[in-house]
Order: structure tokens, then sequence, then C-alpha cells
């Protein structure tokens, strides 16, 4: 098992850049998931971690040594590709033993090793099944019984649930954390699911035009985003954004959202102009004291909570509220954000301003 | 009654049913010609209208595969016919001196019709997967310029080909045959390959080279498996090329390399108008060719990937 750490990684095809300067580090056994949108560069950092691809630049360290050069053979690592790409040609337990036969491990060896895993994956009745009429799912088992079989330093792995369908990627989703949790292997997962992230990664990076925008757990990433990117792209509705434009003083505890005073963390680096304020849904409250209003334009219900649009003099907020407030269309309300949750972001530079409430976040980001 | 796209009505099944009938049929009949010709005696193979019903006759074959000469009746006592080729000899006045050259001809197109086949899928296949895989300098325009060596007819150079062959020491020879054959079919064997490799795709050599396998045993463990399909069409239409060639075959070879389809038409010229010799070395010449398609059949109609990367 292995710590896997990234130094200035950067990837060229051509002209155009799809890696620039990435530099994180995954730690032994952590469930690390690489996130963002298609085409932010994910998939190609997987890809030089594994040896797919080689860097135009950077280092990948694989247990202190830098492999960034060496081919995929000599890194002793295992990929599972999102169309789970089995080799047609042979059956599940030649499948399954192809990357020991590689190694010229003996066939009882070869044989055992195979059926201990198959075990693990409750696959064993199928494992003399050609691959082609196998199900999604136990395609998918079966490629992980190709990649764990080795027990080899870590695991990547790129949008493996992707191909499934929603009720049963749940149920993969829990088995493949729960194989990590007994295997305690180091695993590499790409998605552009940001609930999927969030609900398996010990850690996430999330990725945008190449360029790693944070890095951190996903409690962190979630409260107290580095950048307006990572405050829209992640949850679901995503992060208030109210765009305003003014004055965010070091020292100051407030904004000024029009004439409504908004209290914010105590701010520790100060930014004016183009500034957007940042408040997550669950922390916007429906309080006719408030000083700030808008009106209501839509409701959702969705069960134990309601998302209540709201209409305001800087754009649509959305709350989620209990479901069993009574809200009218057309209405107009008092809003309230939760003071300690508040983040303010310097629009020219899309970064959050360091506060009391970020700081430890920001300060490893 | 109302039928479904899918499912057309039972006129229109009718009616293609007997339009497919009828082009077999019309593309069958020469075929069918041929090889009864082939059995037919000289009388009967010239004989108008043409007999349907006949009485066989290998005395075709026999012409085709030995070399004969007219002896007098004396002469014809003396030597009794022993086997069944020198009775049918002896009916026409004649006795066997010897085989004929068919048999050499015939070995000279197995040699160089499978030899230049082997090398052009051989060479074809690490070419598209070379184009369909990595990233070469000026890859469309190398593409196309190994598919303009098809924009005209290769006979066209056909003389700078002989004087290079004479030059080179290649005129008359097996080799010089094989060279010039795949040289010919490298063009289309590159194209058929790469559309197959370029459809198979490439998770399959990753895994392998994340299983451990450097990237040659990747291409011929996993890659080459899944474009059985497309190695053996490519295969088929080379060796139809290449067995069927005549222009090349009577410029460049005579004593030594002549393939069979220059030489066929010669068995004319030797004692009269041989119909039925010229029909047996035609119908033998055929068979190999339609042997090794029906071989390569089942891989013609199979789609090995099925179901194995979900797309």
């Amino acid at each position: 098992m292995a710590q896997i750490r990234i130094e200035n990684l950067r990837k060229d095809f051509g002209s155009f850049t799809a890696v620039q300067s990435s530099s994180f580090t995954i730690e032994d056994g952590e469930f690390f998931m690489l996130l963002g949108p298609s085409g932010c560069g994910k998939t190609t950092t997987l890809r030089m971690m594994a040896g797919l691809e080689l860097p135009t630049s950077g280092h990948i360290y694989l247990d202190g040594d830098d492999v960034a050069d060496r081919p995929a053979r000599q890194r002793d690592i295992a990929f599972v590709f999102q169309m789970y790409a089995l080799y047609p040609h042979m059956n599940v337990r030649r499948n399954i033993s192809y990357p020991l036969i590689s190694q010229g491990m003996s066939r009882g060896d070869v044989r055992r090793k195979v059926d201990e895993v198959a075990g693990i994956l409750g696959i064993e009745d199928i494992l003399s099944k050609p691959v082609g009429g196998l199900s999604g799912g136990d395609r998918q088992r079966v490629a992980l019984g190709r990649a764990i079989v080795r027990d080899p330093k870590a695991f990547f792995m790129d949008e493996p649930l992707g191909a499934l369908d929603a009720e049963f990627r749940e149920r993969m989703a829990e088995e493949l954390r729960a194989l990590h949790d007994r295997m305690g292997a180091t695993t590499v997962y790409v998605t552009h699911d940001q609930l999927e992230a969030m609900q398996m990664g010990d850690k996430i990076v999330v990725m945008n035009h190449g360029v790693v925008e944070q890095f951190g757990v996903p409690q962190d990433i979630y409260d107290w985003p580095a950048t307006m990117f990572v405050a829209n792209f992640i949850g679901s509705p995503p992060m208030n954004l109210l765009e305003f434009h003014g004055m965010a003083g070091r020292g100051t505890d407030h904004v000024m959202l029009g004439d409504a005073k908004i209290a914010v963390p105590t701010l520790l680096d100060g930014a004016q102009g183009d500034l957007a304020l940042g408040v997550r849904p669950e922390h916007v409250h429906l309080d006719d004291d408030g000083s700030y209003r808008g009106r209501v334009t839509a409701t959702e219900y969705l069960g134990t909570t309601q998302i209540v649009t709201l209409s305001t003099a800087h754009g649509d907020v959305k709350a989620r509220i209990a479901s069993d407030k009574k809200v009218e269309i057309g209405e107009v309300v008092g809003l309230r954000f939760n003071p300690s949750t508040v983040s303010v972001f310097d629009r020219s530079t899309s970064r959050a301003i360091l506060s009391d409430g970020n700081k430890g976040v920001l300060a490893h980001g | 009654m109302s039928y479904s796209i899918t499912d057309p009505s039972p006129r229109t099944k009718w009616f293609a049913g007997t339009l497919v009938i009828l082009y077999a049929l019309i593309t069958l009949m020469p075929l069918l010609w041929i090889i009864t010709t082939g059995f037919k005696s000289q009388s009967e193979a010239i004989a108008y209208p043409p007999s349907v019903l006949f009485e066989p006759t290998l005395e075709g074959y026999v012409n085709l595969f030995t070399t004969q000469t007219r002896v007098s009746e004396a002469d014809l006592a003396a030597n009794p016919p022993e086997t069944f080729a020198e009775e049918i000899a002896a009916s026409k006045g004649m006795i066997i001196v010897g085989p004929s050259r068919f048999g050499e001809r015939f070995l000279n197109s197995v040699i160089i019709g499978f030899g230049s086949t082997f090398l052009s899928v051989v060479l074809g296949t690490l070419a598209a997967y070379a184009f369909s895989r990595y990233r070469v300098p000026l890859k469309d325009d190398l593409m196309f310029f190994i598919l303009s060596t098809r924009m005209m007819p290769p006979i066209a150079v056909a003389i700078p080909i002989f004087l290079m062959f004479r030059t080179l020491g290649l005129s008359d020879t097996h080799l010089g045959m094989i060279l010039l054959y795949t040289a010919v079919n490298l063009s289309l064997s590159v194209w058929l390959l790469k559309g197959f490799i370029d459809e198979i795709p490439r998770e399959y050599e990753e895994a392998a080279l994340i299983d451990g396998y450097t990237r040659f045993q990747a291409f011929y463990k996993v890659v080459l498996p899944q474009a059985a399909t497309g190695i053996a069409s490519t295969a088929i239409f080379c060796l139809i090329f290449s067995w069927n060639e005549y222009a090349f075959a009577v410029l460049l070879t005579s004593g030594n390399a002549q393939t069979a389809p220059p030489f066929i038409p010669t068995i004319i010229g030797v004692g009269g108008q041989d119909w039925p010799a010229v029909a047996a070395g035609a119908t033998i010449f055929l068979v190999p060719v339609m042997v090794f398609t029906i071989l390569l059949r089942k891989h013609l109609l199979r789609g090995i990937t099925f179901g194995a990367v979900r797309k």
C-alpha cells in the first residue's frame, strides 16, 4: 500500500493544456476522489498516475519513488475502467487471472487466488462464463476482481459506476467502499458526480479547466469552498452566490448588500469592487424580522425539506427549509443568513476571501 | 391488415426472394458452365445447342495434367495402357509422355498468392496498429499517400516495374512476384485493418499494460484476437487479388515463376482447341480461394467483441 504525491504535474496535448501544475498528496489507505466536470483534466491526471499517459512535466511519487516516466507495468497499480475493458475473448476466470499470469505465478496459486477473490466479490458462480453475457454489475465485479487479485500498491478507478443505472449504482458504491475499508488500499477514484464524491471519499480534489480548485476532506470543501467554481459545483442545489458591488474590509464582520447589513465571519483579508456573498441553502432562513427581503417565486417539495426559490435584488436565492412551513408564491419574506457559515468571494479572482470561518480550510488548500 | 416497418408484407418478401434467387442464378451460371465443361468431351464442349445432360469424362483433366504425343497404331499396341489416364489418351490414339506444366504453375500460384497475402496482412496489421494508436507525424498525409498508390491501375506502372525487376534480378522469381503483390495489396490492407483496429477500444490494451504486459504483448494477446475478423476479411481480399492477377504475371514471369492465370489460356494451343482442359484448369484454379473463404467465413460473420464493452 502506498502514499502518492503529485508535484506540479502538467500535461499538454499539442496546444491544449489538459492539466496544469497540479499538486496534492494522497495518504496511504485513503479513498481519494478526483472530482470535476467533464474535460477538467481529472481523467488525464489519473491516467498519468497510472502510466497510461506520460506527463509533459512534473513528478509522481509512489511511496517516495518518482514513477512519472515508468511504464504502467512497472508501477504495480490496478486500474478499473469506466467501460470495464474486460478481455472479451476470455472467460471470467481467465480475465481475473490475467494479471497473475503476467507475473509468472504457478497455475495452482493462480487458481487459489482467483477463487479467493471470487469469494470476496460473490462471483464464484460465474467464473466459467464468458464475459459477453454478464450484467453490468457482474462485469463491474469482474473488473474489480481483476484489480484486487494482485494486491497492488494502489487502485485507480475511472468513473467505475458511470455505466450502471441509478439504483444499482448506489449498491455498488456501498460495496466499493466496504471493499476499500476491508482491504485498506489506497484508492484514487475519478468522478463527475459530486454526491458520489462526498458519499465515498475520504478526501476530494476538485478540478476545473486543468487546475486544482480545492483539495480537502468533503466537509471542508462543502462548508468552505475556496473558489466560486467549487461553491457552485458542490451541493444540490449549489451554494447561493449573491453578486454585489461594494467593499469588504479587512477585520470587518459584515458586508452591505444594498441597504441590508449582512453579518459574516470576521474577514482576515480585504477586497473591494465586484464581490459575491456565498451561503448554502440550508443556512438561509425565512425570518420576517430579516432586513434582507425576497419574493417567493417557486417551491419544490422534497419530503422532509422543501427548496424555496426567492427573487432578490442580487439574484435568485434558494433556501432549504422544513417542508411543514407554509410558503405562498408571490409572498415577500425576510431572509436571515446564518452568519458563521457565510463566505465572501472576490469576483475578480473568483476566490474566497480569507475569514475566521475558512482560515483553517484555506490555509492548506 | 397492416404490417410493421420491420416486418415486410408477404408479397414484398416473395418479390425480394425471387430477385435474390434470380441474381444468384445469373452469377452462378458461368461457374456452372465452366465446371460442367471440364467434364465434357471435346465435341460435346462445342456442341450447339449446348448439351445439358452428357456423359461425364475425365478427358479434360487428363489433358490438363499430362503431355501427350500422337503415335502410330503399332506403337500404341506395343504400349498397352495401364492407368485410366493412359486409356483415355489411347482412345484418341495418343500416349502420355509426361506431366504437363500445370502442376508447377499451380504451385507457383499457391506460393505467390499465399506468400504475398501473408506478408500484406502482417505488414498491414502492424502499420494499421501504429496509425490507429500512435501520434504519427503527418498521419493523414501518409494515409492518403498509401491510398494514392491505388488511384491508378497497377498495370500503368508496368514498364518501370519491369525495368526495376530486370535490374534487381527479380524478373520471373517467386520473391519478385510476392513483393510486387504485397506492395499492391498493402494499401488496401492498411486501410481496411485501420478501420477494424480503430473500432477496438484502447481500454483493452491499457488494461493489459496495467496488468503487467508490455506494449507488444498487449498487441498480440489482446488486440490481435479482437482484430481476427478484420484480419480474416483482409486476407481474403488480398488473396483474391494476388490469386487472380493476370497482367503483371504475363509481363514479369515466364519459365520459372509463372502463375496459373497466364498459363491456363496457353492450354488452348496444345493440340487444337481443348476447351474441356481449359475449363478443368479454371475449375481447379477456383478451389483454393473458395476453400480459404469458407474456412475464414465464421470470422467474417462473427462479431466477437459483442457485449464485452458497453457502448
